[in-house]
């Protein structure tokens, strides 16, 4: 995957480009508006990471720019504004996600990666498969194997996007924000019994578990 | 000397010349003369004076004038009399009436002379230059015959020229109009003189009363500057205006008072709940670069630091959100929605978590509730006091029956407010801790071991104000009832102060 971070902090973006090479992707970096726009107008992206208050140019402009120019990559916005109709802004201006600063690598690469992979993805599909469990979306049917699970429609949906994203961790503020539509941070982790619960319903009684937990990232169902 | 320089010297001088123990005095005395109530009775006084020496001058004069009349008159009849008296009997019988009238005590003046200037009767001996010889009214001095003395009075006569030569003075002496008139004169200064001393003293005393008040409350004012802000003006209980004014400036100080304490209060907890994780995350790196052994040793300490800024993160995050919606500097945007609808969703999200803690989570299922606010701030608020009820709930004791103990969460509408409440079966809150409970950090002593950022009621009362509302915490006889009262309408603007 091939990535542009527009940031201003050059500590920051340093760090973020060097994770994803880490882990096997390929980052380029611009340090202001002007530079960034170019380098997105030049270059082929997969997904692209800009920051909302940059130098020369600002974040939303060139999200704005690029889109009045057809350019479609999925962007990624970072920003430390954290208010409730900053996020809104941000994707009305045509960001495709947005990520207040302080974040975790963790989360940004689960985000990036679901956004690279949004294009040409399953999101087109009747049926998702993963394994011996599939999930009709039309029917609303869930199967294991030859037996029919019974879900609640808020388990359906979370398992729904789950396994949209097989393959990919999925963080729980992902789940949260995607599943229940809620963009704050619940004191505690709610999310964690609802995954056990779903958990206990998919896997139980299997001797292949699909539903892994990925420590310090959030979630993932895998076919392994 | 340029006039500039004036002033200043004369200010010299005045102090070369007042002895040193004088002085303090005499600028107390001039801060009195400076009072607006000192100044006011002085203008008052001028025009009271200017009045009273106006009414007093008119009502001279117009003695004095009515007193000219009646002479005049009594003069103008004698004449006529006199005249007739002469024109019928000659001047035999004229001589003969004057002096038997000029004999009479307290009579008028009476002269006849020939044409020559003899005089022939009478009582008046000496007259001013060319009296007798200009006809008609004069005012003159005279000396009558009759007085033993021989002293000059003024008088008021009237020169008549008789048929044949003869010349008829007659007048009246002036000395009663003179002295009515003098007296008025008198009795109008007097009176003057004690209006002016009187207003005076007034004024000296209004004022140094005034004065009195005023600084007493500068006095106040300075210790509550120098940082005693509990200090209050005094309040005299007349209810006047000055009293009205320290009411209000009490009032005033009371609102910056609890705001300071409140500003204390927060950066006293901000240092503690900051410190505190901070202090641990500092520790655990320490400690792992310190005893850390192998690779496993310290991806657990950096695990644990992760986790530690985490929560760090989320305390600031909600202080952030607290801070924003207390100013009111929100922009939060506001919106038509159903508040049943985020009662179910609420209670969705935290229905298995209150399961696994042994809890019964039950939800209105009612018809819709619309209301104007934020949504994704309201959802929050409630999400927070869910979770708190949760929290504390899992250590109440079972129903009667041996139902689990229940968290109730409810959506009511109470006239023009929508109640959000959330009710759980804890140990609950008590009464005189309910008001301390709402403020930022506070986490009652019996949860300080509970995790939570101990901002859950705080940023729901935030956002209850930033909606107009407020967050009440009831009994729930056991347990905890909080509810979420936001006006149906949304935010109201603020209503000017009578």
């Amino acid at each position: 995957m091939r990535l542009l971070i527009v940031e201003d902090d050059r500590d920051a973006a340093d760090y973020i480009a060097r994770a994803f090479r880490e882990v096997g992707h390929v980052a380029d970096q611009a340090p202001d508006g002007e530079e960034g726009l170019a380098l997105a107008l030049d270059r082929q992206y997969d997904v692209m990471i800009v920051d909302r208050m940059l130098p020369k140019r600002d974040g939303l402009s060139v999200i704005g720019e690029l889109r009045a120019r057809g350019v479609e990559t999925p962007v990624l916005i970072l920003s430390a504004l954290g208010q409730v109709d900053d996020r809104v802004k941000g994707l009305r201006a045509g960001g495709d996600d947005y990520l207040p600063k302080p974040y975790s690598f963790s989360e940004l690469l689960a985000r990036v990666e679901v956004l690279a992979r949004r294009r040409g993805g399953r999101g087109e599909e009747t049926v998702y498969r993963v394994a011996d469990l599939e999930l009709d979306r039309l029917s609303h049917q869930v199967k294991r194997g030859k037996d029919e699970l019974v879900l609640q429609p808020r388990e359906f949906r979370l398992l729904e996007y789950l396994m949209k994203h097989a393959g990919q961790v999925v963080t729980r503020t992902m789940l949260l924000e995607n599943v229940w539509d809620y963009h704050f941070d619940p004191q505690t982790n709610v999310i964690d019994v609802h995954i056990s619960r779903l958990r206990s319903k998919i896997d139980k009684g299997f001797s292949q578990p699909l539903l892994h937990t990925i420590r310090g990232a959030g979630y993932m169902i895998r076919d392994r | 000397m340029r006039p500039a320089e004036a002033p200043a010297r004369w200010r010299s001088a005045l102090k070369r010349a007042v002895p040193g123990w004088v002085r303090p005095r005499l600028a107390a005395l001039g801060k009195l003369f400076h009072t607006t109530a000192f100044k006011l009775t002085l203008v008052y006084l001028t025009v009271f004076a200017v009045f009273a020496a106006c009414l007093l001058g008119y009502f001279a004069w117009n003695t004095r004038r009515l007193i000219t009349e009646q002479i005049t008159r009594t003069v103008d009849a004698e004449i006529t009399g006199l005249s007739e008296q002469y024109n019928q009997g000659g001047i035999q019988r004229l001589v003969f009436i004057i002096d038997a009238r000029a004999r009479r005590p307290g009579s008028s003046l009476y002269l006849v002379t020939t044409f020559s200037g003899d005089g022939l009767a009478g009582n008046v001996g000496l007259l001013g230059e060319g009296v007798l010889e200009h006809v008609g009214w004069t005012e003159t001095v005279y000396r009558r015959l009759d007085d033993p003395d021989g002293t000059e009075h003024h008088a008021l006569v009237r020169v008549f020229q008789l048929q044949n030569g003869f010349r008829l003075l007659v007048g009246r002496d002036l000395e009663e109009r003179e002295r009515l008139y003098d007296i008025i004169l008198a009795a109008g200064q007097w009176s003057i003189a004690v209006v002016i001393v009187l207003g005076l003293a007034g004024g000296f005393l209004v004022a140094r009363r005034v004065l009195h008040r005023v600084d007493a409350m500068t006095e106040t004012s300075r210790t509550i500057m120098a940082g005693d802000l509990s200090g209050r003006l005094p309040v005299g209980g007349s209810e006047d205006e000055l009293d009205r004014l320290a009411v209000n400036l009490n009032l005033m100080l009371e609102r910056i008072e609890a705001l300071m304490r409140g500003f204390k209060e927060v950066s006293d907890n901000i240092a503690h709940d900051l410190k505190t994780p901070l202090t641990r995350l500092r520790n655990r790196a320490e400690g792992a670069l310190r005893s850390g052994r192998n690779e496993s040793d310290y991806r657990a300490a950096l695990e644990s630091t992760i986790e530690e800024s985490d929560d760090l993160i989320r305390t600031f995050n909600a202080l952030l959100m607290i801070a924003r919606a207390e100013s009111g500097q929100s922009s939060a945007p506001m919106t038509e929605f159903d508040a049943a609808e985020i009662v179910r969703g609420v209670a969705e999200l935290y229905d298995p978590l209150a399961d696994e803690k042994g809890l019964t989570l039950r939800a209105d299922d009612g018809a819709a509730v619309p209301m104007c606010g934020n949504r994704e701030l309201v959802t929050q608020a409630l999400a927070n006091l869910v979770d708190n009820a949760i929290k504390y709930g899992s250590r109440g004791t079972p129903s009667a029956d041996g139902e689990p103990p229940e968290v109730a969460v409810r959506v009511e509408s109470e006239g023009g407010y929508v109640r959000l409440s959330v009710a759980d079966r804890g140990p609950g809150i008590a009464a005189e801790d309910r008001a301390h409970a709402v403020q930022r950090f506070v986490r009652l002593e019996q949860s300080r071991s509970e995790p939570g950022s101990g901002l859950g009621l705080s940023l729901a009362s935030a956002v209850a104000h930033l909606h107009g509302g407020e967050l009440k915490l009831e009994d729930n006889a056991p347990g905890l009832k909080a509810s979420l009262m936001l006006p149906r309408g949304g935010p109201q603007l603020p209503q000017p102060a009578e």
